[in-house]
């Protein structure tokens, strides 16, 4: 690799020639602030607009100042960071960005966790010189994303994430000027557009422009009701992340206090998704063992391969963009819409509850559940099989408006029998996760040997695209792997055009799985955090006694006192469901 | 739901059909697309993002960013005042606040009536004719306040 | 039958006279002309702007170089009849007043505009005569793309797109970009408020344009051409398009261009009402179909560019300069200009002078001289205060900058810019707040938003200019707006907004006293700025007829019948309605 030399704040430095002036500053700890920009290292995601102006430092010879994120250093180069020119620029920008954001920090979401807040901390601004008019838009409350542009500082993060990484295309920079923003085509909710609320851009902007709905209140309203029997199921991968809001290193499992904050919060029962994720693999398995066996016969009405259907914003996704591939995923449903609807049956039924005083609640890493728990196919009379949806970030905020020193709590486990899982169900929360989970149950079930290895390390990483064989007994299965809606769209693609050899295909919409979730605490594009709650989840995995669905006792149990078999047709009335064509919002009519 | 008629989804096909349905030439097909129909509704802008594979929300980010574009039927009298600077240095402005008031309606607005609608451009290249007004492709020089109302009156 | 003297009438079809004219004066010369069986002997040429806008529509007959004014359908018989058949001058028609003695045309020099007006542009074989496609032909025969390149970097030629980079020097990287294809973009977005030399260039004679940009293709090793234009110019598209055709037809464009092997191709894109697309990273974007916001630069356009590919961006004015440096030499043209700017310059001359128009001058040639000379001194009698080129870019430059030589880096030394060439001359009524106020709301309007300081500082430098004229500012706000304004041009990401503070940096240079009158004496010098203004009631005069009072929309005129009125000028919103009512003239401006 060839190397320059330039010169920064008059120190001499030595980097790779094609290195950032930002990156090179980084080497020798000079840290030039940024606000838009954002690097997803892991994900081969850089976003540098250059847009903020934040990062600009002087350039000898350079008339201007240039932005340090995008800017790359020459040979010679002689850079400087810290003079007045330059500080008195950023902070005369960072007023500016100030003078068009409404100054109500104390009683925004983002309160403590916005980039903004902490840039204007950190330079110290005092005064609002540039004060004027403070560009307005139409405010957007869907089902699952807060839309509040009045905050938008224009860092365009949401579009990279939305159009390039996963090529959803519900959002826009439109107008120009003082009111260009990001939004949805002519400033239609989101719930018009063909948003799959997948979360991404909520996950990485930096200000309250983005944000969830926030259906805390109505959750403490429900448990201070009497009459209602208030149910909690935690999705794997909020466990591995949920630490982080209060302190702890990323990767932290703090399964057990969880599960005693849930009960301190006043949870009736407190149960564990990865139940349901079990009974999921039981459904799915069977399925992919039904169309693999139909489709060695030669069974030609058959179509493989078979894609997962656990993550909402991926069948949203497929809805809008590929309807003519709509009966390619599985049925079944996903884990979270499993419990709801196994809750409200089964377990209403066995502690003599009406359906109606069950209130079941989700804690989950995904904005896009939210979404999920509002479709019409899941309700019985308008009554949802999930009634609220919390991410990972409003339990938190929970705990401590409830006052509870989560440090200071006992692990606890979860109540039975809805608690009770395997681990193929815990990793269910990372991309691979899933399929792994199935290949070992569907393994056995299709060779009729046991596995000695349960740990299936090729279906594991975090490349966007990855793939695998596994042998099953002398049959080769072929399978796909693909996290970020970007990758599953190349691989649709390829499935559309017949080039496609796999036999089962796992798809995740965020980038590392639920982990990366839209409602996770943020990772402020740091992908190291993504690895350790990862980690976590491998780790346990690894520490049940019980590693595949199959052998889940309170599995076996629920088929046989209520379902029968995977794939009966109570199973199919309450565990499976069916897609949409949601590609065309125009209704072409007559002349 | 937006509603568009078959005939019109025939000529927006074509239309982009004429570009390879490429689009990189979105901004060409707008253009025809706008001089086919007046202006570009919602539906139009819809079925032009299905023509050229690409996202509804990116049609309407390019559409929301040239000023040639518009998403509202001009008034069966379009009204233009130059802006430019030879004509604003001899009161263009004044003209076109003058329009403003006489017909009671902002820039970039038709008139209840539709008869008029009222915009402002940069320039047309007349500057010795400065302050400039079009209505239609008819162009008035050195206009004055009571011209105004005389302009108006012609198409009354 | 007879033979008479060859003549063209020059028709000429610049915007203002083209628009002016109540009926089609070609089609009216030229059945006149049938009638009188002159039609052999006589040419009827449209022609581009005479630079005599204010007495459109103009007509010129060559050889005999007599120029007639206002000239209707009414007047042909007798120009037929005295001009061309007893070669005697119809005086009443001969526009004659400052213009006349005013030597323009010995200041001017026309390179660029060499053709307009002596060649019909819609007639490739007119454009042939005038020596057209043999700059290309001796490119192609001649010259390797390196010596092409070599004698454009000889001649000296800078951007005249605003810029004012060396031609040849970004020829020279786009040609050594590595690319299985590259193009040629010619800029032909003028949006500069106030400038219409590349429009009338284009329609004037677009093949000279078509030619150039062959000739950058073989020098830089591209295939095809793009002209990137404004959809608001629809004369030169059609020109444009006509000329296109033609030079295909005559294996001027296409494959195996004169027989060389040589292939060029050029196809129009529109664009669709954006400033900032003048930028060549934001143009290159809109051509794309992309919103025209732009990017970084490096990478520059010419390694990366349309469809990421090397791409040689030039404006119209710089390619039509090209075919002249090629048929007569860098030399020649390297001889006439001053030591860094060579050749000339088209400036689009309006605002408060006589004559209006389009000029072209040799860089090196004075302001005065343009403002004098060629463009007859200020109307009315008025006082010269200051002259804006550059546009929304530039800066306004005064008396004491009227004797230097116009050329790019003294114009960038005094605070202005050469810009793609619009010339407003302002006189002693114009507020140099309110021009600032006026550039500053239309880069306001025309920002992308991509960059903060663009966005929002242009915004609330236009919002600080509005208080200062609105008689709500302080002196604080000046310091403030010196501050920003520098901030803004420091930081933004591209030209635009690199460029956008300069109308207020160079009024508060050189006009800093008709800001302070504004925010300290509460006065605007020029009596522009509405809110400085106070409406008063003549004791004299008033008759006390109160219609006044009864018209006033904010009841700030009191007074009994047949008794003088007063004006509470704390409630008085300056309308002057009060003044347009009253029979007896009674109410005055201070």
């Amino acid at each position: 690799m060839e190397m320059i030399n330039i010169k920064i704040d008059n120190k001499n430095v030595q980097v790779p020639k094609g290195t950032s002036i930002l990156d090179a500053a980084k080497s020798i700890g000079i840290k030039i602030p940024t606000l838009c920009y954002m690097n997803l290292h892991d994900l081969n995601t850089e976003h540098k607009p250059t847009g903020c102006r934040i990062c600009v430092v002087e350039v000898a010879g350079r008339k201007n100042l240039v932005p340090a994120c995008a800017t790359e250093c020459t040979s010679g180069m002689e850079i400087k960071n810290q003079t007045m020119r330059v500080l008195n620029a950023r902070k005369t920008v960072m007023e500016l960005i100030l003078s068009d954001h409404p100054a109500e920090c104390l009683i925004c979401p983002k309160n403590g966790t916005c980039d903004l807040q902490s840039m204007a901390q950190e330079m110290g601004i005092r005064h609002y010189h540039y004060k004027g008019e403070q560009s307005t838009y139409i405010k957007d409350r869907s089902i699952a994303i807060k839309r509040d542009m009045d905050k938008c500082i224009g860092c365009k993060r949401c579009l990279t994430m939305c159009n390039d990484v996963q090529t959803v295309g519900a959002l826009s920079s439109i107008n120009r000027g003082f009111m260009s923003v990001v939004a949805p085509a002519f400033q239609m909710d989101l719930s018009e557009s063909v948003c799959t609320y997948c979360g991404q851009c909520v996950a990485v902007c930096p200000t309250a422009a983005l944000t969830e709905i926030d259906h805390t209140s109505n959750v403490i309203r429900m448990l201070a009701d009497p009459t209602k029997t208030v149910v909690v199921q935690t999705a794997p991968a909020v466990r591995a992340a949920l630490g982080e809001e209060f302190g702890y290193e990323a990767g932290t499992l703090v399964t057990g206090k969880m599960v005693a904050a849930l009960k301190d919060l006043g949870f009736d029962y407190v149960f564990d998704t990865d139940f349901a994720a079990d009974l999921t693999i039981m459904e799915e398995g069977t399925e992919l063992l039904d169309r693999l066996s139909r489709h060695l016969k030669g069974d030609e009405t058959v179509k493989l391969p078979i894609l997962t259907s656990c993550c909402p914003a991926w069948v949203s996704f497929f809805e809008h963009h590929f309807p003519d591939m709509k009966d390619i995923p599985s049925t079944a449903r996903s884990p979270q819409q499993m419990f709801g609807s196994i809750a409200k049956t089964y377990y209403a039924e066995k502690i003599g509850i009406k359906r109606e005083d069950m209130i079941v609640v989700s804690i989950m890493p995904c904005l896009a559940k939210k979404y999920e728990r509002d479709r019409d196919e899941f309700k019985t009379d308008g009554n949802p099989d999930v009634d609220y949806v919390l991410s990972t970030r409003e339990l938190a905020k929970l705990i401590k408006q409830a006052s509870i020193n989560f440090e200071e709590l006992p692990n606890m486990d979860f109540d039975k029998p809805m608690g009770e899982s395997s681990g193929a169900g815990v990793i269910f929360g990372t991309t691979g996760g899933v399929i792994e989970a199935a290949v070992r149950t569907a393994y056995e079930i299709f060779t009729g040997q046991s596995l000695h290895k349960v740990d299936f390390e090729q279906l594991r990483g975090m490349d966007w695209v990855r793939e695998a064989i596994v042998d099953f007994n002398g049959t080769p299965i072929k399978i796909g792997i693909a996290h970020g809606l970007g990758n599953a769209r190349k691989l649709l693609n390829e499935i559309r055009e017949g080039k496609s050899q796999y036999d089962a295909i796992e798809i995740m919409a965020c980038p590392g799985g639920c982990i990366g979730g839209g409602g996770q605490p943020l990772h402020h594009g740091d992908t190291n955090i993504l690895k350790a709650r990862q980690k976590a989840l491998y780790s346990e995995d690894k520490n049940k006694t019980i590693r595949k669905s199959h052998e889940n006792p309170y599995i076996i149990n629920l088929y046989k006192e209520f379902l029968g078999k995977p794939m009966s047709r109570k199973a199919h009335e309450l565990l499976h469901t069916q897609y949409f064509d949601k590609s065309n919002p125009v209704d072409i009519v007559k002349d | 739901m937006m509603t568009i008629c078959e005939s019109n989804v025939a000529k927006i096909k074509a239309i982009c059909e004429e570009f390879n349905n490429d689009k990189g030439e979105l901004i060409n097909v707008l253009h025809k697309t706008q001089h086919t129909f007046g202006y570009l509704p919602e539906e139009v802008q819809e079925v032009v993002a299905q023509n050229l594979n690409t996202s509804l929300a990116h049609v309407y980010g390019v559409v929301s960013f040239y000023s040639f574009f518009t998403m509202t039927p001009k008034g069966e009298h379009p009204i233009n005042i130059c802006m430019g600077t030879a004509c604003y240095v001899r009161g263009a402005e004044k003209v076109l606040d003058e329009f403003k008031k006489l017909l009671n309606i902002k820039v970039g607005e038709t008139t209840k009536d539709e008869k008029f609608s009222l915009s402002s451009l940069r320039c047309v290249g007349a500057c010795g004719l400065a302050p400039v007004v079009l209505v239609g492709d008819k162009v008035y020089g050195r206009v004055t306040l009571d011209g105004v109302q005389e302009i108006l009156d012609e198409y009354k | 039958m007879n033979t008479h003297k060859k003549r063209n009438i020059l028709i000429c079809q610049g915007s203002t006279c083209h628009q002016v004219a109540k009926e089609n004066l070609i089609d009216a010369f030229k059945s006149k002309l049938k009638e009188y069986q002159l039609d052999e002997d006589v040419k009827v040429v449209q022609s581009v702007c005479f630079n005599k806008c204010t007495v459109g529509p103009n007509i010129i007959i060559h050889p005999d170089n007599v120029e007639y004014s206002t000239v209707t359908s009414d007047d042909i018989d007798e120009i037929i009849m005295l001009h061309l058949l007893n070669d005697k001058i119809v005086e009443r028609l001969v526009y004659n007043q400052v213009y006349e003695n005013s030597g323009s045309d010995k200041k001017q020099y026309r390179i660029a505009l060499r053709n307009c007006g002596f060649i019909d542009p819609e007639v490739i074989v007119d454009y042939i005569e005038k020596n057209g496609y043999a700059a290309l032909g001796k490119c192609l025969t001649e010259y390797t793309p390196q010596q092409v390149i070599d004698e454009i970097k000889a001649s000296g030629l800078r951007g005249r797109g605003g810029g004012g980079f060396s031609t040849g020097l970004k020829w020279e990287i786009t040609s050594k970009s590595e690319a299985d294809q590259k193009y040629v973009v010619c800029n032909a977005d003028e949006g500069d408020p106030g400038a219409f030399m590349d429009r009338s260039v284009l329609e004037g004679d677009p093949h000279s344009v078509i030619e150039a940009m062959a000739i950058c293709g073989y020098a830089i090793g591209a295939t095809k051409g793009i002209v990137y234009i404004r959809a608001e110019y629809p004369l030169a598209i059609k020109r444009l398009q006509i000329a296109l055709k033609q030079a295909k037809e005559y294996g001027l464009l296409g494959r195996d261009i004169l027989g060389t092997g040589f292939e060029f191709d050029i196809s129009i894109k529109y664009g669709a009402g954006a400033f900032v697309c003048g930028e060549e990273t934001a143009l290159i974007h809109s051509m794309e179909g992309l919103r025209g916001e732009p990017t970084l630069k490096p990478p520059f356009p010419s390694v990366s560019g349309y469809l990421g590919k090397p791409t040689n961006v030039n404006n119209v004015e710089t390619f039509a300069n090209i075919p002249a440096i090629i048929n007569r030499g860098s030399k020649w043209f390297a001889s006439i200009g001053t030591e860094k700017s060579k050749g000339t310059k088209v400036f689009a001359l309006a605002g408060k002078v006589n004559n209006v128009g389009l000029v072209e001058v040799p860089m090196g040639t004075t302001l005065r001289e343009v403002i004098y000379d060629i463009g007859g001194g200020i109307k009315d009698g008025k006082k010269f205060k200051a002259v804006q080129t550059g546009g929304p870019s530039g800066g306004c430059l005064t008396e004491k900058h009227l004797d230097l030589p116009i050329d790019f880096d003294t114009l960038m030394a005094a605070g202005s810019m050469m810009g793609s060439g619009g010339m407003i001359i302002m006189d002693e009524d114009d507020c140099m707040v309110s021009m600032a106020r006026f550039y500053l709301e239309f880069t306001v309007e025309e920002s992308c938003g991509k960059c903060a300081p663009c966005r929002i500082g242009n915004k609330r430098l236009h919002e600080m200019l509005i208080k200062i004229c609105d008689d709500k500012g302080s002196e604080e706000d000046l310091m403030l707006l010196k501050n920003l304004s520098t901030v803004v041009k420091d930081t933004s990401l591209c030209g635009l907004g690199q460029t956008s503070p300069n109308p207020i940096l160079s009024t508060m240079e050189n006009f800093y006293d008709e800001y302070l009158a504004h925010v300290k004496d509460h006065k605007c010098p020029a009596g522009q700025c509405k809110s400085f203004q106070r409406y008063y009631i003549s004791e004299q005069n008033c008759i006390g007829c109160m219609v006044c009072a009864r018209n006033c929309p904010v009841n700030a005129i009191s007074g009994e019948k047949k008794e003088v009125h007063i004006i509470n000028q704390e409630t008085c919103i300056k309308c002057g309605v009060c003044m347009e009512k009253c029979k007896f003239d009674a109410i005055y401006l201070n």
